[in-house]
């Protein structure tokens, strides 16, 4: 059973069919304690850090999470929900994260803008993932090169030893970031198509 | 690098697939499920679905197919037609769209595209233009393309981004339907305009048309429904050929 954590940010529909279409079970839920009992976590999210964290931290969902990272139950932040595994942000003034992965999240448009690069942002659209780490779990049916779907305007930043997985959008995007039992996935497992999915299947299958 | 994507674009009266040619004398075309699921595995890289239904009736059946087509393509799906308010976000975001187009509802209101991008965030919102050539300039039209709104298409494109939007779907009405090739003078303004992603519309008849169309680096993706849904272009063959060109594309 895979717990889906409901903070009020996000379409979670496509996850659930996602989840359900490979034959795994899900809740949703944004109840603290049924997320620190759970077997393994999904912390999705899309929107803005800081109101992401308020929420989490008014729920008591940031505690649950943190303690369920302490006895090892897999997580896995999607999108946003991988951005607030970091230790902070500074998207809008600076925000603490959960602190599960070392690292920061920074606004793209700023470090392009410094390297030189024209690039526009949101970055859009299926950008092809560059393996750094083949023993990370999660990439267990992805071939090195495949592409997947990305949306965000604000990437991690000091984070190079947790990387398992990375784009190159003008600078180097961590598309997929791994630290013991806590994963977080840049871009969309559930809208990468079939590929995308087997990230989904190898997180369900993932011994610790 | 990031591929450039092919976009696959489903018209859909009262739960099924229509395409007119000049938005006049549609005609039926397909199961929209079954062409969604076909799109999925040959490759698309996102659906375009607009709901062109005038009844209530008409929109629940489109949310229906919605929530089938999202849990069978996992790839991005965008959703328009009607959008006027938070309320019709709402209601396609919780059905497994991901983006929503807004149109005539912005022209009406433009203050929906901020509070939409407030809401959602303005990865979520495209602004779909219907843009004609009035004069010598380019016009923004309504109403699924039958009314002139006077309104300067690429001053709206810039001020939808201002307001924004994250994404601009641009519909040249000069091109659409003729299959001559994509509108590259407007789309070659707009891109020096807005620096949101660009989605062209309207006017792709051959494999070669999207090569030229890829000849700007700033046009992000290309959309077309009838030479797709009639087979007249095979989008494993069209990507296949823009690779062989040096486009970025996405591998299966």
């Amino acid at each position: 059973m895979i717990t889906i954590v409901d903070y009020g940010v996000g379409n979670l529909f496509s996850l659930e069919s996602g989840l359900s279409s490979l034959g795994l079970s899900s809740e949703v839920t944004g109840d603290a304690e049924r997320v620190s009992r759970a077997e393994r976590i999904i912390l999705p999210g899309v929107g803005a850090f800081g109101d992401a964290m308020r929420k989490l931290n008014e729920k008591g969902l940031s505690t649950a999470l943190q303690s369920a990272a302490r006895a090892r139950i897999p997580i896995l932040g999607i999108c946003l929900g991988m951005q607030l595994l970091f230790e902070e942000s500074h998207e809008f003034g600076l925000h603490e994260g959960l602190g599960l992965i070392p690292g920061a999240v920074a606004p793209l448009e700023n470090d392009l803008r410094e390297k030189g690069f024209d690039y526009k942002v949101p970055h859009m659209g299926w950008n092809p993932l560059t393996i750094k780490r083949r023993d990370c779990p999660l990439l267990k049916y992805i071939k090195d090169g495949t592409h997947v779907y990305y949306v965000h305007s604000f990437y991690a930043k000091n984070c190079d030893r947790f990387i398992a997985a990375q784009s190159e959008y003008g600078v180097l995007t961590p598309g997929l970031v791994w630290n013991g039992g806590v994963f977080g996935s840049q871009f969309h497992p559930e809208k990468s198509g079939t590929p995308g999915l087997t990230i989904l299947k190898a997180f369900a299958e993932a011994v610790l | 690098m990031i591929a450039k994507r092919i976009i696959p674009c489903l018209d859909i009266r009262d739960g099924r697939v229509v395409k007119g040619r000049n938005f006049q004398g549609l005609s039926d075309v397909d199961d929209p499920v079954s062409l969604a699921e076909y799109y999925n595995e040959q490759g698309a890289d996102e659906l375009v679905f607009y709901d062109i239904t005038a009844s209530a009736e008409g929109r629940s059946l489109f949310v229906d197919v919605l929530r089938e087509v999202a849990s069978k393509a996992f790839i991005p799906l965008t959703v328009g037609g009607a959008v006027n308010s938070l309320a019709d976000f709402d209601r396609v975001l919780k059905n497994g769209a991901d983006k929503v187009s807004v149109n005539s509802g912005a022209i009406a209101d433009p203050s929906l595209i901020e509070r939409a991008a407030r809401r959602y965030g303005s990865q979520c919102v495209v602004l779909s233009i219907d843009i004609k050539r009035v004069n010598g300039v380019f016009r923004v039209f309504a109403k699924g393309g039958r009314e002139n709104t006077g309104i300067d298409a690429l001053e709206w494109a810039k001020n939808g981004v201002d307001r924004g939007a994250g994404e601009i779907v641009a519909n040249s009405m000069d091109t659409d339907g003729v299959k001559n090739g994509f509108d590259m003078p407007l789309l070659a303004d707009l891109s020096d305009r807005v620096k949101v992603p660009i989605i062209a519309s309207g006017g792709a008849g051959s494999e070669k048309h999207f090569l030229e169309l890829f000849a700007n680096p700033r046009i992000d993706a290309g959309l077309a429904a009838s030479i797709f849904h009639y087979r007249e272009v095979a989008i494993p063959e069209l990507k296949r050929f823009l690779a062989q060109n040096g486009i970025p594309m996405r591998e299966l």
